[in-house]
């Protein structure tokens, strides 16, 4: 987009966004959208408050443990399922039905098998990120160029040689952009996790705002969430770009 | 070697339901029933109709979500690719909804448009429509420039050029945007279920849960999830058929 | 370069040739990057005329300029006399990457510029099937493009472009993306289409020999900025038969003398 000769960064549109959201706050429209200007102050407030701070560590927590679980089981399991045919045929139907599957139905069964607390959220964060890590990295051992196979044959390369010098760096692109979709996806699973087992974290934050009709602390938080999820994504994209200078040249 | 590919797929779900069947058996949980159990719950609800009524008050949302989200995203998403300023201006916005975690909208929405359809099917449009727009979007923005160069060069109105080359050159990434899209309103309209007001299916999970009649918990969910990966399949199946030779036909060598 | 004099003399004194298109003055600047500077050029009508150059030297550019698909920065076009301002009915082009379209059958591909014209499909898809049997595709007329093969594909391309009978043909690398074997006879079948079609063929390719090989007349590009560097006009060897151009000492001699002006230009 180009104003009078000027490129307009990327994400500017939001300016205006906010300035829509300041005016219809203003004109009072409707209860719940207070004007952003209230909700920053809010925020403000908001992120000083040891309910907010709790529920942001719990939520962190959850997701970091999620997200390790997910990569620690899942990149491992897609390199061996790119490497073993019979692996591959026996696990492959499984990962497409979960990588699709409503996820938030299995939500309830997580909680009467592991309780209603933390255990159950990181596996539900597990689960919403794991299937894509398992088969991007599955992908990204299977399109190794067989050239460079051959090279490492040619070469006198050991198998454990080949694996962590030549096939992990050529998947790696790959497996790195699964993370990164993985991720994304573990945030919405963290979430979802903490709605439906509302008594952690932002679950239970929401649970007392609506509660209390408290509209510019819910949107503060929902800014603040947003935000966070943003940046996340955004920075991976960030470092999935670095390692695609050379996934273009293979 | 009949056909290895059907004969492995039958071998893993039996690994798979054995498996169940044998966690069940020790049991690793008394919340843990065995696979024969929970599919003889499946088959008694269907035969008594709870299960066929619970699917006609689920789908309801779902299918006016997924309806109202396909046809809205596919035409923001066209105007956001055909246009420079739209993009500018909607892109954002969908590119932070599809990072952001909006089921955290959910309490708000019930607030303000109570615990009935309306909540429901707002909580499916949300969980479906950004990836729909995002895929039309960036379909349309990469239709190969040799192609439209092409209409140009045979005299294609801007209109030939958008409805002959753009659209056609687009619709298997829009598919797949559109299944996508299914898949995550599937996920909003269990979420909403479950969060909002337990109805179909979500109600039959809740309340078998608390009774603690885990078989009918269990083939309530085994059920939605084989509903969710069948009408997937199918539409993946439909896709192959639509575009077979437009996903590897684009090559220049 | 006295040859190439002597065969500008040659070819006035055949008769001072008729232009089916001419440029005057085109430049073309991407913003500060010039790709094209003051170049005028004439393209004689029934023939075919290379643009030869190394990449880089602004060919491509000037045939999509000549296709009106892009603007000069100044200076204009002409095709048969009228000033170009877009695409239009009297130029069909034929494309480096052939540019079909995967979802549609050949029949619908090669048809494609008559339905934007506005042909009745019956008519259309009648003239389509001529153009299909002539190079040499019968058969394939319901196939896909991805079910061909490289050399096919263009000839569908080739096919699209003959069947809306435009007077002149612009051809960009259209060679380039198949193999050496199929190209070669793409190059003989094309000098066969010049003889017989009376069309004006504009013809881009970075290939020394192909533009020998096929030319009336070859245009030499040089880079930055891009200019004429100089216009040859074999003739000798033209009327030999497509079987003996190749060991042809003019030919050789022409072919010789383009890398030697142009082997400081190659990095």
């Amino acid at each position: 987009m180009k104003l009078f000769g000027y490129r307009l960064p990327g994400m500017s549109s939001l300016i205006i966004w906010g300035l829509l959201w300041e005016i219809v706050g203003q004109l009072g429209l409707t209860f719940f959208v207070p004007p952003l200007s209230e909700v920053i102050v809010t925020l403000y407030e908001v992120i000083q408050t040891s309910a907010f701070q709790k529920a942001l560590f719990e939520t962190a927590y959850a997701f970091l443990a999620g997200v390790f679980f997910a990569i620690i089981i899942g990149i491992p399991t897609g390199i061996l399922m790119g490497r073993t045919r019979l692996l591959d045929e026996l696990l492959l139907p499984w990962v497409n039905v979960f990588l699709s599957a409503p996820l938030t139905a299995l939500v309830p069964v997580l909680m009467v098998l592991f309780g209603f607390g933390m255990k159950a959220i990181i596996i539900t964060t597990t689960l919403f990120a794991i299937w894509i890590i398992i088969l991007n990295s599955r992908a990204g051992v299977k399109q190794i160029n067989r050239s460079l196979v051959e090279m490492a044959h040619s070469f006198g390369a050991s198998p454990t040689d080949a694996f962590f010098k030549i096939y992990l760096w050529a998947a790696l692109p790959e497996i790195l952009g699964g993370v990164r979709i993985g991720i994304i996806r573990a945030v919405k699973g963290v979430i979802i996790g903490q709605l439906l087992i509302s008594i952690v974290g932002f679950g239970a934050l929401f649970e007392l705002y609506s509660a209390n009709f408290l509209m510019g602390h819910f949107w503060a938080v929902l800014i603040v969430l947003f935000a966070l999820a943003f940046t996340i994504s955004e920075f991976l994209a960030y470092l999935e770009r670095r390692v695609a200078y050379y996934a273009a040249k293979r | 070697m009949v056909n290895r590919a059907f004969v492995l797929k039958i071998v893993s779900a039996l690994i798979l339901f054995g498996a169940w069947e044998i966690a069940g058996r020790i049991p690793v949980s008394l919340a843990f029933p065995t696979f024969l159990e929970s599919m003889s719950a499946l088959f008694s609800m269907a035969a008594d109709g709870t299960l066929w009524l619970a699917y006609a008050e689920t789908l309801q949302p779902l299918v006016v979500g997924i309806a109202i989200s396909a046809v809205l995203g596919i035409a923001i998403g066209l105007w956001v690719g055909l246009n420079d300023f739209f993009d500018w201006l909607f892109s954002p916005i969908f590119i932070v909804m599809q990072a952001a975690p909006l089921a955290a909208l959910i309490p708000l929405l019930v607030l303000a448009y109570g615990i009935g359809l309306t909540s429901k099917v707002l909580v499916v449009c949300i969980m479906a429509m950004p990836v729909i727009v995002l895929n039309t979007a960036g379909a349309v923005r990469n239709t190969p420039e040799s192609m439209k160069e092409m209409g140009r060069a045979y005299l294609a109105t801007d209109l030939a050029i958008v409805l002959k080359i753009v659209i056609p050159a687009a619709s298997p990434v829009i598919f797949a945007g559109l299944r996508l899209g299914i898949s995550a309103g599937f996920i909003g309209a269990i979420l909403a279920e479950l969060k909002i007001t337990p109805t179909g299916v979500g109600d039959i999970i809740t309340y078998s849960r608390s009774i603690a009649d885990y078989p009918s918990m269990y083939a309530a969910i085994f059920s939605i999830i084989l509903l969710a990966v069948l009408f997937l399949n199918l539409l993946e199946k439909t896709e192959t058929v639509l575009f077979k030779g437009n996903q590897r036909g684009y090559v220049s060598d | 370069m006295a040859m190439s004099q002597t065969k500008m003399a040659v070819a006035e004194a055949d008769g001072v040739l008729e232009s089916a298109v001419s440029t005057r003055n085109i430049s073309k600047n991407y913003g500060e990057v010039e790709a094209l500077r003051d170049l005028s050029l004439e393209f004689p009508r029934g023939q075919l005329t290379s643009l030869l150059g190394p990449s880089g030297c602004g060919k491509t550019t000037l045939l999509k300029i000549i296709a009106g698909l892009l603007e000069p920065t100044s200076g204009e076009v002409e095709v048969n006399g009228s000033k170009v301002t877009g695409p239009g009915p009297d130029r069909a082009f034929v494309f480096q990457d052939f540019a079909l379209l995967p979802w549609a059958s050949v029949i619908r591909n090669v048809s494609f510029g008559l339905e934007m014209r506005g042909v009745a499909k019956s008519e259309r898809e009648a003239i389509a099937e001529r153009y299909i049997r002539e190079v040499g595709l019968a058969g394939f007329e319901h196939a896909y493009p991805h079910e061909l093969s490289g050399g096919m594909r263009q000839r569908v391309g080739l096919a699209r472009a003959l069947s809306v009978d435009s007077q002149v043909l612009l051809m960009d690398e259209p060679f380039s993306a198949v193999d050496e074997q199929t190209r070669r006879k793409f190059q003989e079948d094309l000098l066969g289409l010049v003889q017989n079609e009376n069309k004006t063929f504009i013809f881009v390719t970075h290939s020394i020999e192909e533009a020998v090989y096929v030319s009336d007349q070859i245009a030499i590009l040089l880079p930055r900025p891009s200019r004429v560097s100089e216009i040859i006009r074999p003739s000798g060897f033209r009327n030999k038969g497509v079987d003996n151009i190749r060991r042809d000492p003019e030919y050789l001699d022409i072919v010789d003398e383009i890398w030697a002006s142009l082997r400081t230009y190659v990095e």
